[in-house]
């Protein structure tokens, strides 16, 4: 999009002082690659092809023309006028990634990857999902470009997110469910790795979100911050300066990253994670590794993570499948170490009622992901005055949250 | 000379292959190992490799995947692992004892205290599946002033290159993927191997073990002539798996299946 005022907007590769790069793939103490021998000649082929195509004119046109014309970007940044007056704190800005095509902001990442996978030369995509938003993102690519798509999903998502499942087969995607485990999204995880491992030779693992061993945190990152570059440059357009903070949900963070990342120097704007506190951290039915977890090696990555004394990776709960995850991506976690960003939660009641408030102030339904960001605002409403500027990140619509929505109110539908 | 050294020289010298054996610790409950592990002895194991069980084992086939889980069910922790290694110290001195699993177990006990336990108890050497040469410096440097060696894992993916670091950086044996997937996979290409492993041992100082995928006499009698040694996990663990009801018959049906794939190593 065009800016004249702001000549840091469409930098999307660096500029960034406090850091530009992880550093052999890691973020202070987190990241790192910590996978079985098989997959490290795979890895070290995606990050040297990405740093080739990062900077490659022709990969970035046809990335930029796929985001504009297929997922249709850029998203809206939109006054929540009605939202921002029944709180009566900050004016609330809403960057509108629930309009994207697919109905979250995971296609970013997807349509980015499937460019890298064609690259490549791979004939098939897996994907691990928990919501469904990213296994649908991903089933979508792979029929845009004719390549097969298997997408892992546990047993227990596969029944709360049935529409989803179904809109993956529509679109030709088959969809396994995981049953080992806890049955959720990091059994998916794991039994994508063990695909992976298993066909490295032809197909490509699009990792939904900022984990994962590198590239994929950096990767996965750089694709998202499409969603910041743009917020920063509509709101210097609209409000001719910047927000004073950004909210936005974190289950593994991608949506959060993206959001934060073009404003990383922007000390003045405060960054706010808001992960799930499910029933309340006390209860440890929750799934805040930033908040309550403590650090180790989970998927590929070193970061915040919820396990026992023994290092056994502990159930999560949160209402919102897609945040039902026991790490964080490692990008996030250094975030917390240094300070930079801070991270709060809310509970599964708190971001239940800032789904139905979004929905009668603004006649947007909002997935139960994004409602936890929502939460956040509604609950701190009273530390901002009138004239200060949150910007939330609506990372997806809540289309496929009906059902279970219709289910707490007792209602079949 | 460690363990490790000591069986492998002697084996050299006999001109026999090394037969490695895998069970998971605490399966099918928390009393069986021991018994399981003196009955592979009895059976002809040399080197014995227990595994950790762990939450989230990325890279086990279904097989070793139920038994980490019956493993957990059973409330064996890296703790309890230690203490039945040293259970099995007690009446075996030299057969070595290697500890297979993931970092994360290792980590949250902390790796100096680990390495503390663990020589403390008799282990002999480490394997982590998820610990690639490039982050492993610190865990081995604490492993081998207290004489356990980190033993690291080469897959037919691993470019020449890589071999020849990972040949550098490992201790105790080189462990040799042999197929691209899971443990207990399907699909053992032995001329692959054939080529993967000769290359290697052009690199490598120290022995080479190949395993996933060998299950029966006849692959281990015809990876073997490739390697120095063969492991053998999922077809012990599938056994043990059988016959969970009935864990008094357990050693006993492992040293016969085992003495099978001895027997087809020597003959």
């Amino acid at each position: 999009m065009s800016n004249t005022d702001d000549s840091n907007a469409n930098n999307s590769g660096g500029g960034f002082n406090l850091y530009e790069q992880p550093v052999d793939g890691h973020f202070g103490d987190h990241g790192g690659r910590f996978v079985a021998e098989t997959l490290m000649h795979a890895l070290d082929e995606l990050e040297s092809l990405y740093e080739e195509l990062r900077a490659d004119p022709e990969f970035q046109a046809e990335l930029k023309a796929d985001l504009q014309h297929y997922v249709g970007r850029p998203s809206p940044l939109y006054h929540a006028e009605r939202l921002s007056d029944v709180l009566s704190g900050p004016q609330i800005y809403l960057k509108r990634e629930d309009l994207n095509h697919t109905g979250a902001h995971k296609v970013n990442n997807t349509v980015g990857q499937a460019l890298l996978a064609k690259r490549m030369g791979k004939r098939r995509i897996i994907a691990e999902t928990g919501a469904g938003q990213h296994g649908v993102a991903s089933a979508t690519v792979a029929a845009r470009l004719g390549l097969e798509c298997r997408v892992y999903m546990g047993a227990e998502d596969v029944q709360r997110q049935s529409l989803n499942v179904y809109r993956m087969k529509l679109l030709g995607a088959e969809v396994v469910a995981v049953n080992s485990g806890t049955r959720t999204l990091k059994d998916a995880l794991n039994e994508a790795m063990r695909d992976w491992v298993t066909n490295v030779d032809d197909t490509h693992y699009i990792i939904g979100t900022v984990a994962g061993p590198h590239p994929y945190p950096m990767l996965v990152r750089d694709f998202q911050a499409v969603i910041g570059q743009e917020a920063r440059s509509q709101c210097l357009q609209m409000l001719g300066r910047l927000p004073d903070a950004l909210v936005a949900c974190v289950g593994g963070g991608s949506n959060a990253i993206g959001l934060f990342h073009p404003f990383i120097d922007d000390k003045e704007v405060r960054l706010v994670g808001v992960e799930a506190g499910g029933l309340g951290l006390s209860t440890g039915q929750h799934a805040a590794p930033l908040n309550a977890g403590s650090v180790g090696v989970l998927h590929g990555n070193r970061t915040y993570l919820m396990q026992d004394d023994d290092g056994q990776v502990l159930g999560t709960h949160s209402v919102s499948a897609g945040l039902d995850y026991p790490g964080v991506g490692p990008e996030h976690s250094f975030l917390k170490d240094i300070g930079r960003a801070e991270y709060a939660t809310v509970t599964d009641d708190e971001a239940m009622e800032a789904f139905r408030l979004l929905n009668r102030t603004e006649g947007i339904l909002p997935a139960l992901e994004s409602s936890h960001a929502l939460a956040w605002v509604k609950n701190s409403a009273d530390s901002f005055s009138a004239d200060q500027v949150v910007l939330v990140n609506l990372s997806g619509r809540g289309d496929k949250d009906i059902l279970s929505v219709a289910q707490m109110d007792g209602i079949e539908l | 000379m460690s363990r490790l050294q000591q069986r492998f020289a002697a084996l050299k010298q006999a001109d026999r292959k090394a037969l490695v054996t895998f069970v998971t610790a605490g399966d099918p409950a928390s009393h069986a190992t021991v018994p399981a592990l003196r009955a592979l002895v009895e059976g002809g194991a040399d080197v014995l490799e227990v595994g950790i069980p762990f939450s989230d084992p990325e890279a086990e086939g279904p097989s070793i995947q139920r038994s980490s889980e019956r493993g957990l069910a059973n409330g064996i922790g890296l703790v309890d692992v230690l203490a039945m290694v040293a259970e099995f110290r007690q009446h075996d001195g030299s057969t070595p004892v290697v500890l297979m699993g993931y970092l994360n177990s290792v980590l949250a006990m902390g790796p100096e205290t680990f390495a503390d336990l663990a020589a403390e108890a008799g282990v002999d050497g480490l394997i982590m599946v998820n610990l690639p040469p490039e982050e492993s410096a610190e865990i081995r440097d604490l492993l081998e002033a207290r004489g356990i060696d980190l033993v690291l894992l080469v897959a037919p993916t691993t470019t020449s290159e890589r071999a020849r670091m990972i040949a550098g950086a490992a201790r105790g044996f080189v462990y040799y993927v042999s197929l691209k997937g899971i443990t207990g996979a399907a699909g053992l290409d032995v001329s692959s191997v054939e080529e993967k492993v000769g290359a290697l041992k052009t690199v490598s100082a120290l022995p080479v073990m190949v395993g996933f995928g060998i299950k029966d006499p006849e692959s281990a009698r015809a990876v073997a002539q490739h390697a120095d040694g063969v492991v053998v996990g999922s077809a012990l663990v599938d056994t043990m798996e059988r016959s969970a009801e009935r864990p008094d018959n357990i050693p006993g049906l492992l040293t016969d299946q085992l003495r099978a794939i001895r027997a087809a190593l020597d003959d």
